[in-house]
């Protein structure tokens, strides 16, 4: 190629760094969210999170050869950490949040080839990989103890929870989709093992008991619409996601309330709504057009109701974006948009006369 | 325009407009240069060939170099004035190359040929308006400066149902159009209805992106009672592109590969109209225009009048020379542009604009790794996957790319200006193009040779075979005149026989 400057000679004022930054920034309101519901044992963990992947991407880029600070600078690799830490039970021991950010950058990111080139949403591989392989440590939950409550653990008791192994009264609680699955399992039928569980206004604010960034719905839908109206994700895999969740849900509900769920604690329980808006737009690992995208969330969505419906775990979203991610090259494949003045084989229009 | 034309249309950027650095100074014209130097390489086609020699005095107006072949255009001298140099001078061609030029040192007197223009331009015939329109030189002024007159014959051979003035002006920066359908909206439409006329057009639509509300209305106040229709459409790059124009106007798609013709349709832009009325209504050549000058570098930006020939540096300097370091100089819209590397460069019939961007306006750090975002997907008013054909440029697989649509690029850089990771596509593409289209051109003179060579056998064999079948004529010919002997000397002996 020459050396000649090509047109354009002006340039739309965005960056990489841009687009990540304006993703953490939509999802700092769920995320503060978090720490005050969770208290300090929840900002330790996030802050865990975020320096190993930090540390752990800045070490293999340099193994590699390759440039260090351009790589960290550009924020995918914190906005993934960052992800991780918000589907982690907020009272996770800290090794937990280690391995799953190492796993995210270094196997799920950086052996694929680095930020583009992985195939698997690094968030999403970490959190199914210490789901399968902790999965103690990934479902014990916490009640809610809001860092104003008189019996949220201080400082010295969150370093206790987070670096000792150290145990709280709270931690009992059981998520939703855990405590129907547990049920369920034990033959106890929907009727009676949700009644006086879910409370349509606690969900959507989100102070009930989950993951620590993935409880405040309308938080999370608040980031979501901002990422839309800044054009750096688009409607399609969101509203397809929730559309893929919500119709098999509302059939399945009306057919046999007594095992299935109703729509609203579907959607606005474990990871549908954080999945829907930061997980499935994720650029890297979605398909290219609208359409593309809008099938690939309806998928996400739709599999996760299986999953949730017929699996063996209670929460679906992480395998069911994976399971999305694999496909989305195929999608690609078929839902290209249609050139002009082609028709959508690719054949030139016809001619019409005059 | 109907709403269902405008949700038709597809993909597209805003880029931050710039216009209204130059879109308020009314048009002036730059004083008199001392010399100017005319390519004879302005339009689309082949070059026109000088028909004047060094030392000859010629007077503004006047031809300098004819028009050479199916699709080319005349120059005419734009000032009165000596020829000093008939020969290679650096062209604003992306090539940098020199190209065949005319240098006309000016008298100063500007003085024009004796022109005898027709009472009534509205009274010649259609290919009297074409005619006419191809001897003044005019090319289309929007910048592709296809030769005029060759468009217009075309079209009036293949029927056309909707004649559309392009006065989108998308691009950033430039005001050209936009001021001169304010300053001179009668000339505009003047020239536009001679264009009508000459290929019996039975609508006329003007197409103005709706950032222009002064033009619309001196349009509209102009067009009043003409059956022009002046129609705003939405501020869009690239608005201003053929088929993305006759999409927001008429709904319809230019069929791949194909020529807007092909669906009845002629585009022609609106300095284009201001010219031809030149041309017609005074018997002018085109020889000057009006090119923006603009940019954060520039201290007074504004448009002027300049006439074609005169150096880039010229207008820069005109307008109070730069107040800030220019970080580049293009020539045309940023957009679309190509870079000045030579800021002697003469303006041609196509130069809407020269611009002097700062640092800050160009804005280009390095190219990280594309982030599969699909922004560019979305951006792309054709409907390409930039990304997808990227990502095959760059592993050298220009045929894949080609499956995915690379020659229905139109170049217009909306995919590069919206990439966050900086990617250069267009110039992935442009080069893709370039070397496809080299190795087009040599499998065609391939293939040609082949041919040269095959009919270069066949004449052997012709020859070969005639040569032989002449042989066995002469035989058979011979055999047959010593049989003939034969039998002649035979009856002989016999008569003499008998007579004995
Ligand atoms: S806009 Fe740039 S980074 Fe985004 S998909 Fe296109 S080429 Fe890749
Ligand atoms: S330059 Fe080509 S690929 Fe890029 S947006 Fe324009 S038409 Fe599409």
């Amino acid at each position: 190629m020459t050396t000649l400057t090509h047109s354009p000679h002006a340039h739309a004022p965005i960056s990489i760094g841009r687009v990540m930054a304006t993703v953490m920034a939509a999802l700092v309101p769920t995320t503060l969210y978090g720490f005050w519901l969770y208290g300090w044992p929840a900002i330790l963990l996030w802050s865990v999170a975020m320096a190993s992947a930090l540390l752990g991407e800045a070490f293999i880029l340099r193994i590699q050869g390759r440039a260090v600070r351009p790589a960290l600078l550009d924020g995918s690799g914190a906005l993934t950490a960052w992800l991780l830490a918000l589907s982690l039970p907020p009272f996770a021991p800290w090794w937990i949040a280690v391995v799953g950010a190492l796993f995210a950058v270094v196997i799920a990111k950086q052996v694929f080839g680095g930020l583009g080139q992985n195939v698997f949403n690094p968030a999403m591989a970490a959190r199914v990989m210490l789901l399968i392989s902790f999965p103690v440590e990934m479902t014990l939950w916490a009640a809610p103890t809001p860092l104003t409550a008189a019996q949220a653990p201080g400082f010295m008791d969150a370093l206790a929870i987070t670096f000792g192994g150290g145990h709280w009264d709270a931690m009992a609680s059981a998520s939703l989709l855990g405590h129907v699955k547990t049920e369920f399992t034990r033959g106890v039928d929907l009727t009676h093992s949700f009644t006086g569980q879910f409370a349509l206004a606690d969900a959507a604010w989100g102070s009930r008991t989950g993951s620590l960034g993935e409880t405040a719905a309308l938080l999370i839908l608040a980031g979501g619409i901002f990422l839309i109206a800044r054009r750096i994700v688009t409607w399609h895999a969101p509203v397809a996601m929730l559309l893929g969740v919500a119709i098999p849900a509302l059939i399945g509900h009306a057919v046999n309330p007594a095992r299935f769920l109703d729509v609203w604690p579907h959607l606005l329980s474990g990871g549908v709504m954080l999945g829907a808006f930061f997980i499935a737009t994720d650029p890297v690992t979605s398909p290219n057009t609208g359409a593309g995208q809008f099938v690939f969330g309806f998928g996400c969505g739709l599999l996760t109701w299986v999953i949730r419906s017929f699996g063996g775990y209670p929460e679906g979203v992480a395998f069911a974006v994976l399971l999305m991610n694999a496909a989305a090259p195929v999608i690609d494949r078929y839902v290209k948009p249609r050139i002009y003045g082609r028709t959508r084989k690719g054949a030139a229009l016809p001619v019409k006369g005059g | 325009m109907n709403l269902l034309s405008r949700l038709k249309l597809r993909g597209g950027v805003h880029p931050v407009g710039r216009k209204e650095l130059s879109a308020e100074a009314p048009i002036c014209a730059l004083p008199l240069p001392e010399r100017l130097f005319i390519s004879l390489q302005q339009h689309i086609g082949a070059p026109a060939s000088a028909t004047v020699s060094v030392g000859d005095k010629v007077l503004k107006g006047q031809l300098i170099a004819g028009s050479q072949g199916m699709i080319s255009a005349p120059v005419h001298a734009a000032t009165s004035g000596r020829v000093v140099a008939v020969g290679d001078y650096p062209a604003p061609h992306p090539s940098g190359l020199p190209v065949p030029t005319i240098t006309i040192e000016a008298d100063g007197d500007d003085r024009w040929l004796d022109f005898d223009p027709p009472a009534d331009p509205m009274a010649l015939s259609p290919e009297e308006i074409a005619t006419r329109v191809g001897a003044a030189g005019i090319v289309g002024l929007g910048g592709a400066a296809f030769p005029s007159a060759v468009k217009l014959n075309l079209s009036r051979k293949s029927g056309v149902t909707t004649l559309i003035m392009n006065g989108g002006e998308c691009e950033p920066y430039l005001t050209c159009d936009d001021r001169l359908m304010r300053d001179h909206p009668g000339a505009v439409i003047a020239g536009i209805l001679l264009i009508q006329r000459a290929v019996a057009a039975p609508q006329v639509l003007v197409g103005i992106e709706d950032n222009k509300p002064e033009a619309i209305a001196a349009m509209r106040a102009a067009a009043a009672g003409t059956g022009v229709q002046i129609v705003p459409v939405p501020s869009m790059y690239p608005m201003g592109s053929e088929k993305q124009l006759i999409q927001a106007l008429t709904g319809k798609e230019i069929p791949a590969g194909g020529r807007a013709a092909d669906i009845g349709v002629l585009v022609h832009n609106v300095g284009t109209a201001y010219a031809v009325h030149e041309a017609l209504a005074f018997g002018r050549p085109l020889v000057r225009r009006i090119v923006t000058v603009s940019g954060g570098a520039v201290t007074v930006p504004r448009n002027l009048e300049v006439l074609i020939g005169t150096p880039a540096q010229a207008l820069f300097d005109f307008c109070g020379g730069y107040k800030d370091v220019p970080a580049r100089l293009v020539m045309g819209g940023p957009m679309m542009g190509q870079e000045m590397t030579n800021p002697n460069v003469p303006v041609i019939k196509g130069t809407s604009g020269v611009l002097a961007l700062t640092n800050q306006e160009i804005g280009r750090p390095s190219p990280a790794p594309c982030i599969r975002c699909s922004t560019c997907v979305r951006a792309c008013p054709v409907g390409l996957l930039p990304l997808e054909m990227a990502a095959h440029i760059r592993i050298g697989d220009l045929g894949a790319a080609v499956d995915l649509g690379l020659k229905d690029c139109i170049a217009c850089g909306s995919c590069s200006y919206v990439c966050p990771a900086h990617i250069p596509l267009v110039h992935y593409f442009n080069y893709a193009k370039g070397d496809l289209s080299a190795k087009e051109r040599a499998k065609l003179k391939q293939e040609a040779t082949k041919k040269l060579a095959e009919a270069r056998n066949e004449r052997m064999d012709r020859i070969a075979r005639d040569r032989a079948e002449a042989a066995r004529l002469r035989a058979v010919k011979k055999a047959a005149q010593e049989a003939a002997k034969k039998a002649a000397a035979e009856a002989k002996s016999q008569a003499t026989e008998v007579a004995a």
